[in-house]
């Protein structure tokens, strides 16, 4: 499908892209948090033979809104003893890294007929940033002081716990994830995610979770793992675990300060469910050629939509984690198999890399950017 | 003056303002946030460079793991505001005074120097990992060395740490 360059006043189709993507991610991210409740609240009653909601509009589905109206209209309680400045912050602070995280998510490769019959492929992305994926390990690190600052400013001890369980928790996760992500750069061969993901065209064999097998699929699974404890999410749910610390860090908050943490915790959901999409399942791109007819972003969706009902079958499968047996599979499993796919990756990769003659040092391809300036070759002092 | 040195200056005074209130805040999660606030600063001023990789990793390592860890610290052990215990000795406020207007002094004389006309920094400083990783593994540079003892140092800080930590008071 090829889209004509349109001319719009001064501007081309091209040049408005990024604003384009910017807007409609955003958009779409905001607006699919109260169907994504509704499918959440639909699929646990299923899966737990219940009825689940069905009484606000067809099939339950306008539940959502009604709980959001009716949370915007709720009385906004400010407890006594709070740090002010901090316990309002908080739930901004959270919202902040999860929403700018869609700004390097990857969405749809267009074909652009530039005129002249020139068709070039511009990715449907906000910022086609050369260290996407890092940037994105920033923000996902960033996140954790939401939590943490709600926990302490809210001067409640569960909402304390809350906080700090989060931070240690975010902390031994980041690590397995970090290494599960660099395994996927170096299968990859680069940090930024539009390249990423066009690296992995062709068939389901051509994704990151197929290459250099075992090695891709394992880090993908401890990608998967990781992924649901850094959201926070079921059986992950330790800073909010209502058995035991009432509602965690967000004890003490109402009205809308709560739907904002409600908000972002099904943002950061679809954001991170889009990075494990273009990470390890090959974003845009068809499983086969065959299937090339229907459009990139149709198969990012699908593949998203795809994770979210993982998460909820994974919340609805596994009950909560004791701490101690959160803490070990962090550290004593998920770290250690990270490490060692890494490791073995890297291996790999050098072995099947042929060696400059001269240096025995693996020759690298120079960036294929062509108004960057071309590395310098080895021992060129 | 151009878009860019606006910008500068507008991150300068923010990160000049929170580095002042890391010192000076009463409350010790307070300064720890302001902390913070430094930290994503200076990954901005990286950015602007066009260090993406550094500011990148600046971000991820101290705003996201290590300043994590110091508010963790802070409210594990709920820290209210120091007592005057400091001033113990007479001598640090003094020599801290000293010490610290010779650093600026050094600071000052090395920005003078830099934004002397003609001494401005003609290319911004190449910051891909590409760049990096030829800098760092290129066999005829020495900076491999250097940080691989580094790294040695932070290894005899961690086994430093789990020793102390082992010690028993019996």
């Amino acid at each position: 499908m090829v889209i004509p360059n349109l001319s719009l006043g001064p501007f081309h189709l091209v040049d408005l892209l990024p604003y384009v993507a910017l807007v409609t991610i955003l958009g779409v991210i905001l607006l699919m948090t109260p169907f994504l409740v509704w499918y959440e609240r639909v699929a646990l009653a299923l899966i737990q033979d219940r009825l689940g909601p069905n009484r606000v509009g067809p099939r339950g589905l306008l539940q959502a809104f009604a709980d959001g109206i009716k949370l915007f209209l709720k009385e906004d309680i400010r407890p006594s003893a709070i740090d002010a400045t901090i316990y309002y912050a908080a739930p901004v602070l959270m919202m902040i890294p999860a929403l700018a995280a869609c700004a390097v998510l990857p969405v749809a490769d267009l074909r652009i007929d530039m005129g002249g019959g020139r068709i070039e492929s511009i990715p449907f992305v906000v910022g086609n940033v050369n260290i996407g994926i890092l940037y994105l390990l920033g923000l996902t690190s960033l996140q954790v002081y939401g939590i943490v600052l709600a926990g302490w400013a809210s001067n409640n001890k569960y909402s304390l716990m809350g906080g700090l369980r989060s931070s240690a928790q975010t902390i031994s996760y980041e690590l397995s994830m970090t290494m599960a992500v660099l395994t996927g750069v170096l299968i990859s061969g680069s940090t930024n995610m539009v390249e990423i993901v066009r690296s992995q065209a062709g068939t389901v064999a051509d994704w990151n979770i197929a290459k250099f097998l075992p090695l891709g699929f394992i880090a993908t699974v401890v990608y998967l793992i990781a992924m649901v404890a850094e959201t926070n999410r079921a059986p992950f749910d330790l800073p909010e675990a209502e058995s035991e610390l009432v509602a965690g860090f967000h004890t003490e908050y109402s009205s809308m300060k709560f739907a904002m943490f409600f908000m972002c915790e099904y943002a950061s959901m679809l954001v991170i469910s889009g990075v494990a999409t273009a990470l390890w399942f090959g974003g845009w791109n068809s499983p086969h050629p065959a299937l090339n007819f229907v459009p990139g972003f149709v198969w990012f969706i699908l593949k998203v939509v795809a994770f979210v009902m993982v998460y909820v079958w994974v919340r609805a499968t596994l009950p909560r984690l004791r701490y101690d047996a959160l803490m070990a599979l962090g550290w004593k499993r998920l770290l250690p198999i990270a490490l060692a796919a890494l490791v073995l990756t890297a291996t790999w990769d050098a072995v099947r890399t042929p060696a400059d003659k001269k240096s025995g040092w693996p020759v690298i391809e120079a960036p294929h950017d062509a108004d960057k300036p071309a590395p310098r070759a080895p021992n060129a002092r | 003056m151009q878009g860019n040195s606006i910008g500068f200056w507008i991150l300068a005074a923010l990160c000049v303002l929170a580095a002042v209130q890391v010192v000076a805040n009463r409350n010790p999660v307070r300064s720890a946030l302001a902390l913070v606030g430094v930290m994503c600063c200076l990954s901005v001023f990286y950015f602007a460079q066009g260090a993406e990789f550094v500011g990148a990793v600046q971000l991820i390592v101290y705003a996201g793991a290590i300043m994590v860890l110091f508010l963790f610290v802070i409210m594990l052990l709920n820290l209210g505001a120091p007592t005057p215990m400091m001033d113990r000795v007479g001598l640090s406020k003094p020599v801290a005074l000293l010490a610290s207007s010779a650093l600026l002094g050094c600071l000052a004389f090395a920005g003078a120097l830099k934004m002397a006309p003609g001494r401005a920094v003609k290319a911004p400083l190449p910051g891909t990992v590409q760049e990096i990783g030829y800098a760092l593994f290129d066999p005829g540079r020495p900076w491999l060395f250097a940080f691989e003892l580094t790294s040695v140092l932070l290894l005899v800080g961690v086994v430093g740490a789990v020793v102390l930590a082992q010690r028993r008071s019996d």
